[in-house]
């Protein structure tokens, strides 16, 4: 009954996107086809954190930012002359500032709790913040003042792309890790709200690092791990099998780039879906439902409730970002200003809930058909207030603003969506398998 | 001595009247976000967007009386629209309460439920300002714009600094004083007040002596659009309005209930200055104050500025860290963890 349910669901969105194929166009929905691979793979991630163990997290935006910086870190070429001015200056102030937070840890730790070990800490902690500033600030000066209208930050590694996306999964996994063991333990709603702000300040950090992603100046022109197009325009191979499918070149090149991306991402989804699926199926993953279901019994039973959700957590969050590298990389650049909360964490969480938390299948569902509607509901918004105003004259004002207001229309539809499905179908599209 | 009080008159024009004033909107924040937490017992992340809302029908209003060319005078004239930004809130936030979250109140939902309602809410709410208002700045503030300029301080003293304070900034101070005490009169003093704070200690016992518990909730949702509007008005009468800069209030908002301790009012109030403070006093660049207080020509170099003021979010989210991690009810103690 479920596996004929997953296939009625599917069956219906592949036909939707071959419909947006046949009638919009082809490029058009395979765009779309390629952002819902990489939001399932998010809601994949979600759906480990909220479906498997119940954590609220709402930084989602901020572990796909990171993801993001992995890709410009790992893949974009070095930047000849930076390194020698200032990248050892750069990394040796993070250095310093991670070993001062060590250093007031341990001090924390090992020493009896009194005046003096808060005055110790305290003293390190401003001893460590002025060094740090000494060595840093010089050196990411130095950096942003090299070419800075065409690089002005360190670059890269110069790695192919994909390697950044492991890299940037790790990156979010860090992160994570902070965050659960500050926040995991307390109150629920803490984790909430401490995601919330990490994920501001990671986007303000990328915002304003020039030395490391050039801020609001954005990366642009990122390596890729499929061909160019005006590369297979005139490659013999590629202008055969177009000829012999009986398209032209030149536009078929677009679409067969996309559908390279499309390979890629879709073996990652089935790569994350394969482990997440047997995770769940595991000792591990039923030991996550009892904790998820009964907290008080699961720590009866033994289980470290804490340890098992930081666990969890960072899981999460790695999937999270991978696929933040990976947009970043299908898009080809990365801007800062673009990771807006709405539409990184909160339509996320649509995908989940709509899809059906806990079912790694309703998270993929609800990451396809939730995008789907995202990027439709657009040309749908316009044409409902053409048709809403179709009555009053060309130039009235209300006429205009509403046009140019239905783009807003979306987020109150995804939040009347997200209630709608919260109170009637809290399980979602694809329920979870009990 | 004249540059000891140039130094003291450069602090008070940009360090401790500002934060006075910020510190002010942030407690009006933080008190609606403890008191649904103290009596609904979640954490509404629909509260900055709560107050954007509230915030656009003030201004529609102001509008609407400045094209009648009804004014204060001196004073800015959203304070005639303020109760008409109130009450359609109070509509909102009761008719949003009546068709979501009682729903999951019959059912003893967990609280994680009541939070994911209110994204849901914040959606709603996001989508009908940027629908009607636009997502850009809109500054609404006319009247009066000093309480006392630096220019005539100057003159008078003939010092280098004069302290200047703005009419939104006295304005500020006052309201909140006064809403504060007409808050905790309320809390303390009437019956429902008492009900509430019962309720909020214990719902049990609470029901069991009688206490009606929608009239609690629908009383908390009065008071928090009485809150969130009259904080948002202050602050776009302050800054400026723009839809997003509400949202991303939700973090400093949050920090000071919980530096607070969450579900007690008093210490929200506590928590929106300690937040205010730390954010200015860190973010601020004191070049020119050092510049008065050390001799001629030691003038620092830099701008002695502790943190960029891109990062004054990072400035909450450490202190929320901090407490969470040494005191995690908060510096008075506020609800179990």
């Amino acid at each position: 009954m479920l596996l004929n349910r997953n296939f009625i669901y599917f069956t219906i969105m592949a036909l939707l996107l071959i419909g947006v194929g046949q009638f919009q166009s082809w490029n058009v929905s395979l765009s779309i086809l390629n952002l819902c691979l990489i939001s399932a793979i998010m809601a994949l991630g979600v759906n480990i954190q909220w479906g498997y163990a119940g954590l609220f997290n709402v930084g989602i935006m901020g572990f796909a930012a990171l993801g993001g910086l992995a890709a410009v870190l790992v893949a974009m070429p070095p930047v000849e002359g930076a390194w020698a001015t200032g990248g050892w200056g750069a990394i040796g102030g993070l250095i310093l500032a991670v070993i001062s937070i060590s250093l007031a840890v341990i001090t924390y730790k090992r020493m009896k709790a009194g005046r003096y070990r808060t005055i110790s800490i305290i003293t390190i902690c401003i001893i460590g913040f002025f060094v740090t500033r000494m060595v840093f600030g010089p050196a990411t000066q130095a950096i942003e003042a090299i070419n800075p209208a065409k690089s002005g930050y360190l670059g890269g590694l110069g790695l192919p792309i994909v390697v950044s996306w492991p890299v940037g999964g790790l990156f979010a996994g860090i992160a994570a890790w902070v965050i659960g063991k500050i926040t995991l333990g307390l109150r629920s709603d803490y984790l909430a709200i401490a995601t919330l702000g990490i994920s501001e300040i990671i986007i303000a950090v990328l915002k304003h690092e020039d030395w490391m992603t050039r801020g609001v100046k954005n990366v642009i022109g990122m390596p890729r791990p499929v061909p160019y197009e005006v590369n297979l325009q005139t490659t013999e191979w590629f202008i055969n099998l177009s000829n012999s499918l009986g398209a032209e070149p030149i536009g078929f090149s677009s679409i067969f780039v996309k559908i390279c991306y499309a390979s890629l991402f879709m073996l990652m989804l089935l790569i994350v879906l394969w482990l997440s699926e047997t995770a769940l199926k595991s000792p591990w993953g039923r030991m996550m439902r009892a904790i998820r279901d009964n907290e008080v019994s699961a720590n009866a039973m033994g289980k470290n409730v804490t340890k098992r959700h930081l666990q969890v957590f960072v899981l999460g969050s790695v999937v999270v970002g991978l696929a933040g590298a990976m947009l970043t990389t299908l898009d080809g650049q990365l801007t800062p200003t673009s990771y807006q909360p709405l539409r990184f964490t909160f339509l996320i969480w649509i995908m989940v809930i709509v899809g059906g938390s806990g079912n790694n299948w309703g998270a993929i569902l609800g990451g396809f058909v939730i995008w789907f509607f995202w990027i439709e509901a657009e040309p749908l918004g316009i044409l409902l207030m053409n048709v809403i105003t179709s009555g009053m004259s060309e130039d009235s004002g209300l006429r205009l603003h509403l046009i140019n207001s239905a783009a807003h229309m979306r987020l109150m539809t995804m939040g009347l969506i997200l209630l709608l499905v919260l109170r009637f179908s809290p399980k979602g599209l694809l329920p979870e398998k009990s | 001595m004249e540059d000891l009080l140039n130094a003291f008159f450069l602090m008070s024009n940009f360090v401790f009247v500002p934060a006075i004033a910020y510190g002010s909107q942030l407690a009006l924040g933080a008190v609606g976000v403890t008191l649904v937490y103290g009596i609904l017992r979640f954490s509404n992340f629909a509260h900055g967007d709560t107050m954007a809302f509230g915030t656009m029908f003030v201004i529609l209003f102001t509008w609407l009386f400045q094209s009648y060319g009804i004014n204060l005078g001196p004073l800015p004239t959203a304070l005639l629209a303020l109760p008409f930004g109130i009450i359609i809130t109070i509509v909102f936030l009761l008719g949003s309460d009546k068709l979501v979250y009682k729903f999951y109140r019959a059912k003893k939902a967990v609280p994680v439920t009541y939070l994911i309602a209110s994204v849901g809410i914040m959606f709603v709410l996001n989508g009908i300002v940027r629908f009607i208002i636009g997502p850009n700045d809109q500054r609404f503030a006319d009247g009066e714009r000093f309480i006392i300029k630096a220019k005539t301080m100057k003159q008078f003293l003939g010092t280098a600094e004069g302290v200047s304070i703005k009419v939104s900034q006295g304005l500020t101070v006052v309201t909140a004083i006064i809403v504060v005490m007409v808050l905790f009169w309320f809390l303390n003093k009437t019956r429902t007040g008492k009900s509430m704070r019962a309720f909020s200690d214990n719902e049990d016992l609470a029901l069991l002596s009688g206490i009606n518990p929608d009239k609690v909730v629908a009383v908390t949702w009065i008071l928090v659009a009485i809150l969130a509007t009259i904080a948002g008005t202050l602050y776009g009468l302050d800054k400026s309005f723009k839809p997003f800069t509400y949202f991303m209030l939700l973090l400093p908002i949050f920090a000071s209930a919980i530096v607070g301790g969450l579900g007690n009012p008093l210490g929200a109030i506590a928590g929106g200055f300690v937040i205010a403070f730390s954010e200015i006093m860190i973010t601020y660049p004191y070049k020119k104050f050092v510049a008065y207080i050390v001799p001629g020509d030691w003038k620092p170099e830099g701008l002695v500025q502790l943190l960029a003021t891109d990062y004054k979010f990072a400035v909450s989210f450490i202190i929320l860290v901090l407490v969470l991690l040494f005191r995690p009810t908060g510096i008075f103690a506020g609800k179990s963890v």
